[in-house]
């Protein structure tokens, strides 16, 4: 019923000719060409639009956070040489000028004197820390995260607790999927949970550990012990808010469909950014939620907001969207009662915190 | 009835290729040479994009990647589909390098897709989907190619070849792809342009370099759809899809397998995204000794052998001990568990089926296999949640066991030997 087919050698010709040799050297040359090229044309813009813009430059001296008052701490990212770095501006004149620093944040939060900043080293295989800064910006810990890249980072209001979030995703790219790791450094024992996930956690009163259970954005009430984050089974694409306590390595469940969680100075409501559509251009919302009442209320803001805001006063609530041009991000606010509409705190920032 | 006596025919030939070749007896086809290289380029194509891409996500979009995998069931179906089509056309028009090389060309093109769908998510994911798809397309037909160039004797060696070389691209690719992007600063596209090239040269190799393998060609060619899923009625084929599913189903996937360590040890969760090179590493020095040694002993034997090893991969994340001795242990023996497993098993299934529906054959056994593992990850994940780590995992590995013993009963091993004489059915 089947016949051979003749060998490899008489099937079609040899396969190694000259001609082809030739296609392939010619094809080879131009491929790697356009690669190096690209690259740099590539890495000339990336400079240029980063680093090379007209924003702030760096000033002499390092920033001193000493005995700051109604000051706002952010990461630059207006285009020039201030790029990536720690800046202050002025509360009440947002828009005036800044004063950029020289310690470079991918992510950083601050509160009574201590500073936390996630940073990435760009190398052969890029790394990553978590720095903890006095006022002076002084190191006073660091800390090795790894290959986990910078997610979420933020101090108690006393100070003493800082918690940071990294995408710890190691899968192949196809898989879609992503994983975190959120750990939480007591700043005055030196005592680190390296992470949430070996934290009891319990749902409607049972034990609740999902094998895939991800935790992001971390906020502290003042009695520095309790805690609000995020949790999140990733296949099910549900969140929920859990309220933890840090010495008892124990979190409860308390409602669905919340996300980067952060308290207000009063302690009393919570703002976070809610899903609110499966369309996933503009997924999320920014909400807050009454912690008395469990009511919800809508802001103003109609743009998807996917950052952990920051309460600048027990009344209004900052926080980052993409900038228009493309390269960085602007500062946004937006009234905590759902009154108002959102305004432009300053262009070119990211990662807010108000030092009172 | 075509199914079994062309079977026999292929065993008394020798697997698509005629003497001239078996003369060259333990020598590596040049065509799996440069299916090879082909993947070897591909592979570190991707694993550049794959490397950055979280953190092109999160410093460039500031994006988190929560909602990327919204799409993935719907698009994991439709790449069983194009698979199981693509492997279809492949058999019947003897097209294998054609279906082979419109997916590796779809894969190279949705590397210059990741830049242009910017920060759109569904551009986004549509981009990844349809790179997946690619893989899906091209993975059949590119085994069938690598099993038809090689004699019967010798087809675990030339699997064992090709992924050597393909493991090869996933420990180069993010290394490439880091100095890249330590060269451009922080332009991902640099990077993503770089992977392009790359991807495309790849294409090329395959395009210029690669010869169609017809096999034996039937004077009729009863190659239809219908004849891809009769493939598994056909006995020891379908018990081996059978025993595959069933040992996939009972093996934990590489995410978890990490998540575990993970969990009992720093350092793993430190390095977390370099553990998977933890497991390259053993899985690209074994694929070609012991793809060889499977050509002796009977691949399914070595096949089995490798579950053992994931057993034991199973007992040691079980026994919650961290420290790096158990890291590394873990990580060896899962490397040998896929070295042990992957080419041996396609050089198994290559014995089996007739060569003009090996393709099919292959994308049936694969798509079977990723349905196992999906399984898989879902019992996992429930079990987690109501057992809890530790009795999931003996559950794990219980249920590893009575596979094993299922699989070892059910299907003999085969060595290159004359074909039983068809049964009733299969004659009817």
């Amino acid at each position: 019923m089947t016949r051979r087919v003749p060998s490899e050698a008489d099937q079609d010709g040899p396969l190694f000719t000259r001609g082809r040799l030739a296609v392939f050297a010619v094809a080879l040359v131009l491929l790697a060409g356009l690669g190096i090229g690209y690259g740099l044309h590539a890495a000339h813009r990336a400079d240029r639009g980063m680093h090379q813009g007209s924003g702030t430059a760096p000033a002499a001296g390092e920033l001193d956070l000493t005995g700051a008052h109604g000051e706002l701490l952010f990461r630059d990212t207006e285009p020039g040489p201030g790029f990536g770095l720690l800046a202050t501006v002025d509360r009440a004149d947002p828009t005036g000028p800044r004063t950029v620093g020289h310690t470079a944040c991918e992510r950083a939060y601050s509160a009574a004197g201590t500073v936390v900043c996630l940073t990435t080293e760009y190398g052969a295989i890029p790394s990553h820390h978590v720095r903890i800064l006095d006022a002076a910006l002084r190191e006073r810990r660091r800390i090795d995260l790894g290959a986990g890249a910078p997610n979420r980072a933020r101090i108690s209001a006393s100070g003493r607790m800082a918690s940071w979030t990294v995408f710890t995703s190691g899968d192949s790219y196809a898989a879609n999927s992503f994983s975190t790791r959120t750990s939480v450094l007591d700043v005055r024992t030196g005592a680190l949970t390296a992470t949430l996930e070996d934290f009891s956690v319990s749902k409607d009163g049972e034990s609740y550990l999902p094998a895939d259970r991800n935790f992001w954005g971390v906020t502290f009430t003042s009695d520095d012990n309790t805690f609000y984050a995020t949790m999140s089974p990733v296949s099910t694409g549900k969140t929920y808010l859990v309220r933890g306590d840090l010495a008892a390595r124990r979190m409860t469940v308390l409602r669905e469909n919340v996300e980067c969680p952060s308290l207000s100075p009063d302690n009393t409501r919570i703002g976070f950014k809610k899903r609110v559509s499966s369309d996933p251009v503009r997924p999320w919302r920014l909400y807050v939620l009454d912690l008395a009442s469990g009511r919800e209320t809508e802001l103003a803001e109609t743009r998807s907001v996917d950052d952990q805001a920051a309460w600048l006063d027990d009344t209004t609530l900052a926080y980052a969207l993409p900038a228009a041009g493309g390269t960085g991000s602007d500062l946004w606010t937006v009234p905590a009662d759902g009154t108002g509409s959102p305004a432009l705190l300053l262009h070119g920032g990211f990662s807010p915190a108000l030092l009172p | 009835m075509y199914l079994s006596s062309s079977r026999a025919a292929d065993s008394a030939a020798g697997t698509g290729t005629g003497s001239p070749r078996s003369r060259a007896g333990r020598r590596v086809a040049a065509n799996v040479l440069v299916l090879g290289v082909v993947s070897f380029l591909t592979d570190v194509s991707s694993e550049m994009v794959s490397s950055v891409l979280p953190l092109y996500y999160t410093s460039v979009l500031g994006l988190t990647m929560l909602q990327t995998g919204f799409l993935d069931g719907l698009f994991n179906g439709a790449s069983v589909f194009l698979r199981l089509a693509g492997a279809h056309l492949a058999d019947r028009f003897h097209a294998r390098k054609p279906v082979a090389v419109a997916g590796y060309a779809l894969s190279a093109v949705c590397k210059l897709g990741l830049p242009a769908a910017g920060a759109s998510l569904p551009g986004i994911s549509t981009v990844l989907a349809v790179d997946r798809s690619g893989k899906g397309l091209r993975t059949a037909p590119r085994d069938a190619l690598i099993s038809l160039s090689s004699t019967p004797g010798a087809q675990g060696r030339a699997f064992g070849v090709h992924r050597t070389l393909d493991t090869a691209g996933a420990f180069g690719g993010p290394l490439i792809a880091f100095a890249v992007l330590s060269a451009v600063a922080t332009a991902y596209d640099a990077v993503f342009m770089a992977s392009f090239c790359v991807a495309a040269v790849g294409v090329l190799v395959l395009l210029l370099f690669v010869r169609e393998r017809c096999g034996p060609r039937p004077e009729r060619r009863p190659v239809t759809l219908g004849a891809a899923f009769g493939l598994l009625r056909e006995g020891a084929f379908g018990r081996t899809c059978l025993c595959v599913m069933l040992l996939e189903t009972a093996t934990i996937s590489d995410a978890f397998v990490y998540l575990s360590l993970q969990r009992q040890d720093d350092l793993a969760a430190r390095w977390f995204p370099l553990l998977a090179l933890g497991t390259a590493a053993p899985y690209l020095l074994l694929s070609l000794p012991l793809g060889s040694l499977s050509d002796r002993l009977g691949p399914w034997r070595l096949f089995l052998a490798g579950h053992v090893c994931f057993l034991t991969v199973l007992a040691l994340l079980a026994s919650s001990r961290g420290g790096p001795v158990v890291l590394v242990a873990v990580l060896v023996l899962h490397g040998v568990f896929y070295a042990a497993t992957d080419a041996p098993l396609m050089a198994h299934a290559a014995a089996l089926l007739p060569a003009h529906s090996r393709t099919s054959g292959f994308a049936v056994l694969q798509s079977l296999q990723a349905l196992g593992m999906f399984a898989s990850s879902l019992l996992f994940g429930l079990a987690y949640r109501y057992l809890g780590p530790h009795p999931t995992l003996y559950a794990f590995g219980l249920g590893l066991l009575l596979c094993l013993v299922a699989s070892a009963v059910l299907v003999r091993a085969v060595l290159p030997r004359p074909v039983n004489a068809p049964t009733a059915k299969e004659a009817k």
